[in-house]
C-alpha cells in the first residue's frame, strides 16, 4: 500500500466475530476487577496465596495443598512485575486445573504403551510411565518434601528469594527429589504455565489478555493485510477468540 | 474373517497431496477409485473456521491437526547397536492424520527442486569424482529429469495457486530486478499468481543479503496473493498474512490444500469414494507374491475390511509407506549390515540452522504475529551445488530464508542468547523482542547414509497390534560439516542487519539426533526411486519393482533430503505417476521399466 489510510486501516480492523460472542466481554470486566485486588505490583515478596482463596474458580483437581503450591510456583516462573502482571494474576493456576481434566491431562495425547526405558539419553524423548496429572500430583508432594527437608519450609511457605532458589534446584536437577527427576516436573510447569499466560482465555489463563498485552500480540483479529510491510508498531489491543478486546 | 467388499479399479491408502492428486487423474481417466482415510473427515469447516481457529494451545500446543501417536507412532535409535525408544510425544516431526494429511497443516512453501538434486550421485561425481563422497553415503540419481518433471510442475502449481516470480520463461529472462531467482531452473510458464507482499522481516533480509553480495527472491508460495481459481475450479481466497498456517487449516482459503484444492471437484465425482477412519494394515498378494489382490483395512467400528482392487497406491506419510510395504511383504528389507535389501534404506531428513536477529525497540517493528508459511524471501547462492564444494569437504546445499509464518504467542519467548528460562528478567526479554526481531533458516538438504534406514521394531506395536515403525537414525560428520559453514554464511546476513544480537541454533560438533525439538517434517527416503531394483524400492514412476499394481508416491521415493521443502516434487511426482499410469499401464498392466 503506498500512502496507507490508518483511519480506513482502523475501520476495517474490527474483528470478524460473531455478533453473539460479543455480550461475554461483561463476564471478562468483572472478572477481571475481582483479580486486580490481589496483584502484586512489584517483585519482592512472596505471594500471599490466602488472598487468592478469595477468586471464585474453585479447582477440581488439586487439592488446596496443590492449588497453594501451585499459585506460588508460578507466581515465580511469570511474576508480576513493573511490566505488568504475571501468571498468577492472568490466571494460570485456573488454567493448569482445567488442563488436568482434558485428554492431555490423563497423557492420553502421548504413547503410553510399555516397556518404559526411562535411563535413556535426553534426546530420546519423554520416557516416563506417568501422564501429566500424575507427574503434578507426585511432582508437587515431592516438590514440597523436598523444601521441607533442605529449606525449612513448604514451598508456598517460602520466601520469594528461597522460592527461586528451590526452582532453580528442581530445574537443574535435584538430588533427594524422589517421585521422578526433578526437571520433569519443572519442564511441565513451566511450559504450562506459559501455556496459560499466552493461550486464549477460553481456555482459563490469559485473563485480560495481560499475556498478550505484554508482548503485543493482538489475538484473533488475523487480518494484517494492510500492515504486513510497515515497520511500525501495531497500534490495536488484543481481541479474544469469544470477542472480547482487552483494556488498554 | 474380514467382510469382502465389491471390487474397485484403485485402492488409494491416505488422503494427502498425493492420494488426493492420484484419486483425481485416475477418476479422471475413467477409473473407479477408493481412498482410504485413517483420520476423521476435516475440511476448513469445522475445522478451520474463524475465530475458533485462532487458539495456539488447542491446534499447535496440543496438536490436533497432527497424527495421533497415542495409536500410532514410531520408535527411535541413534545407531543400530541401541534399543529404539518410542516417540512417546510428537516433537521432532509433526505428520498429519485426516482428510487433507499433512497437506492441510502444513505452511505453504512450495518449490520446484533443484535440477542437480535429481542426479545427485552422478553430479558429483562428475564435477568433484568418486572420491568426494564418503564412505557410507548412500545418495543415489531419482531416475528422473527435471525436464521431464517440468510439465508436471507446472500443472501442480496451478492446481495450487501458487504466488511466485519466475526468473525465466520458455528462455527469457522476466524476473530479473523483480524478485526472480537467478539460480531458478527455465519454465514453461509464470506462477498462477503474483508474488505476495514482503514481511518487513523479509524485507530486511532482503536488503542484507544483497548488501553481502547474495541473490535474493521472492519465495515460491502456496499461500494466495489475490483470489483464484485453480484448473479444478476449485476456488482460493487471497490471503491476509493472518498468521495461521502452519499446524492449521485455512480459514481464508488462502493455503493450498488437499481439502480447498482437489477434493471439492473430485466429490462431484461419482467414481471416487473416499472412506475415513479407515486404518489399512496389509496390501494382499496373490500367491505367486507378484501382484497385489487389494488391501484389507479395520473400519471405524473396528470391522476387519477387504478391499479388492486391480491398483493399489501407497499416499501416506512418508514413513507410514515404508512400514506398509514391510507389513505386507513387499521388496527386500534393507539390511544395513550386509548392505542388501531396499525397503528401509536411504532414510533421510533435514539439516537445519535458524538463525535470529534481536533489534533494539527503536531499530524495527517486525511484528512477528503476522505472516504467510509459504512467504518469504530466500536465497540459493549457497544451496544444490550453487557454489564449488570442493575446498569445503561436504556433500549439500541449504537455501537460506525469512518466511515470517507468524510467531504465536506461547511460542513466543524468542529471547537474546543467555537470558532465563523464566523470572522477571525472561518476562522483559520476551516482551522486548517478541515484536522485535527476526527469525531466518538454513533450510538445508540432507543426505542418505549405509547407518540411517528404517525397520520394524521389534518390541512395540501399534493400536492394532501391528509393529511400530524404527527409526535408527542419527547425523553424520557431512551433516554437521555443511550446518557449520551455513550457520556462517548465514550469519553475514544476520550480521548485516544491524540488530543488537544475533542467536545461532544449529548443530555443533558432535550434536546427535534430538527427537524432543522440532525442526521439520520433512522426512525422506525408505522406498526410494531409482534406475535400479538392487538400490531402490520403485521405478522411476514410483512403481513396485516387485509387486507391478503397487504404486508408492510422497517423499518416502526421494534417495535423499532436498534443500527445498518436499512438497512441491511429491507433488509433480505423483502427477508424473499419475501419467504413467493413464497413458501407459492402463493400456498394458506390469513392469514400465523392465531391467
Amino acid at each position: 500500500m503506498s500512502n496507507p489510510d490508518r483511519r480506513s486501516f482502523f475501520r476495517r480492523s474490527i474483528p470478524l466475530v460473531p455478533a453473539t460472542l460479543i455480550g461475554a466481554s461483561g463476564a471478562a470486566v468483572l472478572a477481571d476487577q475481582a483479580a486486580s485486588a490481589f496483584l502484586p505490583a512489584t517483585p519482592g515478596p512472596a505471594v500471599d496465596i490466602r488472598a487468592e482463596n478469595a477468586t471464585t474458580y474453585s479447582p477440581t483437581f488439586f487439592n488446596a495443598d496443590e492449588y497453594r503450591f501451585l499459585q506460588a510456583a508460578v507466581a515465580r516462573l511469570i511474576p508480576a512485575d513493573d511490566r505488568g502482571p504475571g501468571a498468577l494474576e492472568a490466571g494460570v493456576p485456573e488454567f493448569i486445573d482445567r488442563q488436568m481434566q482434558t485428554a492431555y491431562g490423563s497423557g492420553a495425547l502421548w504413547y503410553m504403551q510399555g516397556p518404559f526405558m526411562t535411563d535413556l539419553p535426553r534426546e530420546m524423548g519423554y520416557q516416563l510411565k506417568l501422564p501429566p496429572r500424575d507427574i503434578y500430583r507426585l511432582g508437587i508432594a515431592a516438590a514440597d518434601r523436598w523444601c521441607a527437608g533442605k529449606l525449612g519450609k513448604r514451598f508456598a511457605e517460602l520466601a520469594a528469594a528461597e522460592q527461586d532458589q528451590a526452582l532453580t534446584a528442581l530445574e537443574k536437577g535435584a538430588e533427594g527429589f524422589d517421585a521422578m527427576p526433578s526437571g520433569t516436573f519443572f519442564s511441565m510447569l513451566l511450559t504450562n504455565t506459559r501455556e496459560g499466560f499466552f493461550s486464549d482465555p477460553l481456555h482459563g489463563g490469559n485473563k485480560d489478555m495481560v499475556g498478550w498485552k505484554l508482548i503485543g500480540f493482538p489475538g484473533a483479529r488475523a487480518d494484517f493485510m494492510d500492515w504486513i510491510e510497515r515497520d511500525e508498531k501495531y497500534p490495536l489491543p488484543p481481541v479474544s477468540i469469544h470477542g472480547v478486546r482487552a483494556k488498554v | 474373517m474380514a467382510r469382502t467388499l465389491p471390487k474397485t479399479d484403485v485402492v488409494v491408502i491416505g488422503f494427502g497431496w498425493t492420494g488426493a492428486i492420484l484419486s483425481k487423474e485416475l477418476t479422471e481417466a475413467g477409473m473407479n477409485v477408493v481412498a482410504l482415510e485413517r483420520g476423521p473427515a476435516r475440511d476448513t469447516d469445522p475445522d478451520g473456521v474463524y475465530p475458533q481457529t485462532m487458539d495456539e494451545l488447542t491446534f499447535n500446543a496440543r496438536k490436533k491437526l497432527f497424527v495421533d501417536v497415542s495409536k500410532e507412532t514410531v520408535t527411535i535409535r541413534h545407531d543400530v547397536n541401541g534399543v529404539a525408544a518410542p516417540n512417546r510425544q510428537l516433537a521432532a516431526f509433526l505428520p498429519g492424520t485426516g482428510v487433507g494429511g499433512a497437506g492441510l497443516h502444513w505452511s505453504g512453501v512450495h518449490f520446484r527442486v533443484d535440477p542437480v538434486e535429481l542426479r545427485l550421485r552422478s553430479h558429483y561425481e562428475e564435477r568433484y569424482g568418486k572420491r568426494f563422497i564418503p564412505d557410507g553415503m548412500t545418495i543415489q540419481d531419482f531416475g528422473v529429469s527435471y525436464d521431464e518433471l517440468e510439465p508436471h510442475f507446472d500443472f501442480a502449481e496451478k492446481v495450487f495457486g501458487t504466488s511466485g516470480t519466475a526468473w525465466t520463461v520458455k528462455g527469457q529472462n522476466v524476473g530479473k530486478g523483480r524478485g526472480g531467482n537467478v539460480f531458478a531452473p527455465d519454465r514453461s510458464d509464470h506462477f498462477p499468481l503474483a508474488a505476495q507482499k514482503n514481511s518487513v522481516s523479509a524485507s530486511l533480509f532482503s536488503q542484507a543479503a544483497e548488501s553481502v553480495g547474495y541473490h535474493p527472491y521472492n519465495m515460491p508460495s502456496a499461500n494466495t496473493s489475490g483470489p483464484y481459481t485453480n484448473p479444478y475450479g476449485a476456488q482460493m481466497g487471497p490471503c491476509n498474512f493472518c498468521g495461521f498456517c502452519s499446524g492449521y487449516a485455512c480459514y481464508m482459503y488462502s493455503k493450498a490444500s488437499p481439502n480447498v484444492n482437489i477434493l471439492p471437484a473430485l466429490r462431484l465425482d461419482p467414481r471416487f469414494e473416499l472412506r475415513t477412519q479407515c486404518q489399512a494394515t496389509r496390501i494382499e498378494l496373490a500367491a505367486d507374491g507378484k501382484t497385489a489382490t487389494g488391501v484389507t483395512y479395520v473400519d471405524a467400528s473396528g470391522q476387519e475390511v477387504f478391499q479388492p482392487a486391480d491398483i493399489v497406491a501407497l499416499c501416506m506419510f512418508q514413513f507410514n509407506n515404508v512400514r506398509m510395504l514391510l507389513l505386507s511383504g513387499i521388496g527386500k528389507p534393507y539390511d544395513p549390515v550386509q548392505n542388501t535389501g531396499v525397503v528401509g534404506k536411504n532414510f533421510a531428513y533435514q539439516n537445519m540452522a535458524t538463525l535470529k536477529v534481536f533489534f533494539g525497540k527503536d531499530q524495527h517493528y517486525t511484528n512477528t504475529f503476522m505472516g504467510a508459511g509459504g512467504n518469504g524471501i530466500a536465497l540459493d547462492d549457497f544451496n544444490a551445488d550453487n557454489f564449488d564444494h570442493g575446498p569445503h569437504g561436504f556433500v549439500g546445499g541449504s537455501p537460506f530464508w525469512v518466511n515470517q509464518a507468524g510467531t504465536k504467542p506461547i511460542s513466543a519467548s524468542v529471547t537474546p542468547p543467555g537470558t532465563p528460562g523464566w523470572g522477571s528478567r525472561w518476562k522483559a526479554a520476551t516482551a522486548d523482542y517478541y515484536a522485535h526481531h527476526v527469525s531466518m533458516d538454513a533450510h538445508g538438504a540432507h543426505q542418505s547414509y549405509r547407518a540411517n534406514y528404517l525397520s520394524l521394531d521389534p518390541t512395540y506395536r501399534d493400536a492394532h497390534g501391528q509393529p511400530l515403525l524404527r527409526m535408527t537414525f542419527d547425523w553424520q560428520p557431512n551433516d554437521i560439516r555443511m550446518n557449520l559453514f551455513m550457520q556462517e554464511k548465514l550469519g553475514a546476513v544476520a550480521k548485516a542487519m544491524g540488530g543488537q544480537t544475533v542467536g545461532f541454533y544449529g548443530k555443533k560438533e558432535g550434536s546427535r539426533f534430538d527427537t524432543t525439538s522440532y525442526q521439520t517434517t520433512h522426512l525422506n527416503g525408505g522406498a526410494v526411486m531409482g534406475t535400479d531394483p538392487a538400490t531402490s524400492a520403485v521405478n522411476r514412476y514410483q512403481q513396485s519393482w516387485d509387486v507391478h499394481n503397487v504404486f508408492s508416491l510422497g517423499a518416502s521415493s526421494f534417495p535423499q533430503g532436498l534443500g527445498y521443502n518436499p512438497t512441491g516434487l511429491v507433488a509433480a511426482l505423483a502427477y508424473w505417476t499419475s501419467r504413467a499410469i493413464r497413458e501407459q499401464y492402463l493400456k498394458r498392466p506390469g513392469a514400465l521399466v523392465r531391467v
